[in-house]
């Protein structure tokens, strides 16, 4: 929507891949299909690799170095460990329910990816709902997760997927309004379409927008500081306390793969997806997830885990009220016409009022902590 | 040819996930089957290109209602082995027979009318047009949104302990 000289991508000339490509229905279907599971399956691998290795040199010690040249076959090798491992099923266990809760958690990880753009139109499914279908696909792994609390009959593990559905219910609704400022000045739910209206990456001109969605996205995932459903120190490891052998490995790449897929629709909705100078397109959207992941890593690293009663007035009181805010201004701005004609002012305006708001907000109304026990 | 594929697929699996809904003794595993049926009517909406329709469909009532149903599961001490008997099995059967006899006078009464224009491609520019445009539905909306925060808040009030 953004004017042409404005644009910081000048260089690159995008074409749309036809939607088909390489040549009819099912051939498509196939190679997204292949492209889709071997993107995940590697990048799960290569951030349990940054994870690992960033954590290590974060919290000042090594991390896996051993196993190939810098460590980088760890993942391999515990792959390969967990595979070998017994499968051990709880007596008291409902046995279907606890059979098929890994499954159902990792499908629709998986599924999210169908709509995210590699490069212009390389994309599985364009569909014109497109977000409200991450939306929607990304509430059903609550279910999986669900149904691994309850299918073990383990008290921890029923704990742990309790806490999980309080916290997706809460951040859900933050997260949806933040996305729904970008859509706003995109003016379209398509991911693809999203990207292509992006001259600027809307970071820029939705600063408060992006800080929201990061932070509900972490909890939405479980990521620390919000990893309350797993606190091993409080209830073992949640939800998966029960599980061992290839369905926890299972879980474990739940966990990564939904990383991913947080930092791949960040990287569509706020950092330009695969636009951007010289390099190829798909080769900027990797960079641009692992960038994402990366900062996820720094976070969980440097900020110490929230409390069960702050997880809630955290969603309530703070972030709800700014998505609202944001939001709002949004919309005004939008009705003002200012993402095509005063681009620089709406930079600078939201940056402003990103910083003025955080800072009334948490200095007057809602401060995490003063070690006080809030219901 | 794919779509009639489809759509027998889906309709027999909503059909047999409904009756175990009723049938299985397990409540825990009655919600599953109940969120598979949701899931199934979903994929009739996508068989009907209401795409929008059936990404809501997910979202409210697998991501909403049934965590809302499976969390009210957790939260009940006596209902988690089978379901409890109840005094209240025959008058439930004579009402669900009426209801049912009912829904099938409607279908065969009802002249279903099939259109022949071609599905609408972009749903969502058209229902947010019929919605909140012109001679919309835009009160209606805003007033349904108040009135379920006035629940909610009526909710609160009746549970919260003085």
């Amino acid at each position: 929507m953004a004017t042409g000289e404005l644009s910081i991508y000048n260089l690159v000339k995008f074409q749309a891949i036809p939607p088909d490509w390489p040549g009819g229905f099912w051939w498509h279907w196939l190679f997204f299909t292949v492209v889709v599971i071997g993107f995940v399956l590697t990048m799960v691998m290569g951030v349990i690799y940054i994870e690992r290795r960033g954590m290590g040199r974060m919290q000042s010690r090594l991390g896996p170095n051993r196993t190939g040249p810098f460590g980088l076959l760890q993942p391999v090798a515990d792959a390969i460990k967990v595979l070998l491992k017994e499968n051990i099923v709880p007596v008291a266990a409902d046995k279907i329910v606890h059979w098929l809760a890994p499954v159902i958690a990792f499908a629709p990880a998986l599924m999210i990816f169908a709509v995210i753009p590699f490069e212009n139109g390389a994309l599985l499914a364009d569909l014109n709902i497109g977000i409200l279908y991450v939306v929607a696909i990304s509430s059903v792994s609550t279910v999986g997760i669900f149904m691994a609390g309850w299918g073990s009959s383990n008290k921890y593990s029923l704990l742990g997927a309790m806490r999980n559905v309080a916290a997706v219910v809460s951040y859900e609704i933050p997260l949806v309004l933040a996305i729904v400022g970008v859509v706003l000045i995109a003016g379209s739910l398509s991911l693809n379409q999203m990207v292509v209206a992006q001259d600027i990456p809307f970071i820029l001109l939705q600063p408060l927008g992006f800080l929201l969605f990061f932070t509900a996205g972490c909890a939405e995932i479980n990521r620390s500081p919000f990893d309350l459903m797993e606190a091993d120190s409080e209830i073992v490891a949640g939800f998966h306390t029960e599980y061992s052998g290839m369905k926890f490995a299972m879980f474990y790449l739940v966990e990564y793969a939904e990383a991913v897929a947080i930092s791949a629709i960040i990287t569509t909705l706020f950092l330009g997806g695969w636009r951007g100078p010289l390099l190829p397109p798909w080769l900027w959207f990797i960079v641009k997830v692992m960038l994402v992941f990366f900062a996820m890593v720094w976070t969980r690293t440097t900020l110490p885990r929230i409390r069960i009663d702050q997880l809630m007035a955290f969603a309530w009181k703070f972030l709800l009220p700014m998505s609202l805010l944001n939001l709002f201004i949004t919309a005004l701005q939008v009705l003002a016409d200012w993402p095509t004609q005063l681009i620089w002012a709406m930079i600078i305006v939201n940056f402003a009022v990103m910083a003025i708001i955080i800072l009334i907000w948490s200095r007057f109304f809602f401060r995490l902590g003063w070690g006080r026990i809030e219901v | 040819m794919a779509l009639a594929i489809a759509f027998w697929l889906l309709a027999a699996v909503a059909v047999i996930a409904a009756l175990g809904v009723v049938l299985l003794r397990n409540v825990f595993r009655a919600a599953l089957s109940l969120i598979l049926c949701f899931l199934m009517v979903a994929g009739l909406y996508i068989t009907l290109s209401a795409d929008f329709l059936a990404a809501v469909q997910i979202l409210v009532y697998v991501g909403a209602i049934s965590v809302l149903i499976i969390l009210a599961i957790m939260m009940t001490r006596e209902v988690q082995r089978g379901s409890p008997n109840s005094r209240f099995q025959i008058p439930a059967a004579i009402v669900a027979v009426l209801f049912l006899e009912v829904l099938i006078l409607t279908l065969i009464n009802t002249p279903w009318q099939i259109s022949g224009t071609p599905p609408t491609a972009p749903t969502t520019s058209a229902l947010a047009n019929s919605l909140f445009g012109e001679g919309g539905y835009l009160l209606p909306v805003e007033i349904a949104a108040v009135l379920l925060l006035s629940a909610i808040l009526g909710a609160i009030v009746l549970a919260r302990e003085k």
